[in-house]
């Protein structure tokens, strides 16, 4: 069974609501240091992540967005341990361009991510916060990140993954998640990284053809939260 | 502000050590270290032009230049907006602003069970069988179901 598509909401329609929710209610506003507002939203997929984490106590959770005071101290409130490792910010370090195949292209250098980044022992995480990093990597890195995170994450570890849908748009801005509560996420802009691709389900399915189950959850503002089980 | 104070021990930009760095006072380090600091119960404050490569072992520990290395905060650990930490922290409180980097694990010690509210809240919505979420869940597949399972 394919996940099934509510009324769509059209671009100009979303971003209207996007807008209203950054001027008209709900967002936190920016703060005097020119920190981005954060907008509120309403997560089915984090309330069924966090199911997943209730217990036992001294999990290991991974976060691979940037990182978030928030995010830590919710996990550490729940008794775990959190790391952190901003994995989008790791893949676009100038270090890693390298020449393309074709003359003056240049491309990623994975085996070099690879051996620096997301460096740990096979089965170390019950679970894995990955958020939309996918729809933002670079091409060469999707598969092999996505590979070396199954093998640090523990047999039936969850993962919680979103992406975006087609309708958001190729300018679709670049948000850090923030817990606020088990129901509630917020919303933060930048910093900048341009939206690669749109994964359809049927791709984010192949994508993770190694983890056990894997089940979606239509969001808010063209947004698929999927959540994995390995 | 964490700057320089006149009744703190100061490293300035210009100094470099290499070794086992210890006191038994708070320290305002600025410059750069490679080894190991252990101010047993007394403070640190890294400056935005410190830099470390050592293991830290304080009570509180302030940073906002950069650290590679392991924090223990016996107390709290704060990372500034221009702090980059590449290393694990160890501490009962920790305070983290935005923009600071960190690439790590931290562990926080329990000196109470401050934690029984978030855990409270999060078992109670996990007990509630009715999501208010908006989102429309839909579960989509068993592994058998899902296109290409191995």
């Amino acid at each position: 069974m394919r996940a099934r598509r509510s009324n769509t909401p059209n671009l100009a329609r979303s971003a209207l609501g996007f807008f209203r929710n950054i001027f008209g209610g709900g967002a936190t506003p920016a703060s005097a240091t020119g920190e981005a507002a954060r907008i509120p939203r309403r997560s089915t997929g984090f309330n069924q992540f966090t199911r997943t984490i209730l217990r036992p106590d001294g999990q290991k959770i991974l976060d691979l967005g940037p990182t978030s005071s928030s995010n830590i101290n919710f996990l550490t409130g729940l008794g775990h341990k959190a790391y952190n490792e901003d994995v989008l910010a790791a893949s676009h370090a100038s270090r890693l361009v390298i020449p393309g195949e074709e003359e003056g292209s240049t491309t990623v250098d994975v085996a070099r991510f690879l051996a620096e980044d997301l460096q740990y022992e096979p089965e170390t995480f019950d679970a894995v916060l990955m958020w939309d990093v996918c729809d933002y990597l670079p091409e060469p890195l999707v598969k092999p990140v996505v590979e070396r995170i199954y093998q640090i994450t523990k047999p039936r570890g969850a993962m919680l993954a979103f992406f975006h849908t087609r309708e958001a748009g190729v300018e679709a801005p670049y948000f850090r998640y923030h817990i606020k509560d088990e129901n509630l996420l917020e919303l933060q802009q930048g910093p900048h990284f341009q939206l690669q691709r749109t994964f359809q389900n049927r791709h984010v399915e192949g994508l993770f053809h190694d983890f056990n189950s894997i089940k979606f959850f239509l969001g808010k503002e063209n947004i698929r939260e999927v959540l994995l089980l390995r | 502000m964490d700057t320089y104070r006149a009744d703190v021990a100061h490293i300035g930009k210009s100094v470099i050590i290499k070794g086992e760095l210890s006191g038994s006072e708070d320290l305002y380090l600025d410059g750069e270290v490679e080894g190991n600091i252990d101010l047993h119960n007394h403070n640190l404050v890294i400056g935005p032009n410190g830099r470390v490569r050592a293991n830290v072992h304080a009570k509180d520990v302030v940073i906002h230049g950069k650290v590679d290395g392991n924090i223990v905060g016996v107390e709290k650990v704060e990372l500034k907006k221009s702090a980059v930490l590449n290393g694990d922290i160890n501490t009962q409180r920790i305070v983290i602003e935005d923009g600071a980097f960190f690439k790590g694990a931290i562990d926080i010690r329990k000196v109470e069970a401050k934690s029984e509210p978030v855990r409270a809240a999060a078992q109670a919505a996990a007990a509630t069988p009715v999501f208010s979420a908006p989102a429309v869940s839909v579960p989509v597949t068993s592994p058998a179901g899902i296109p290409g399972k191995k």
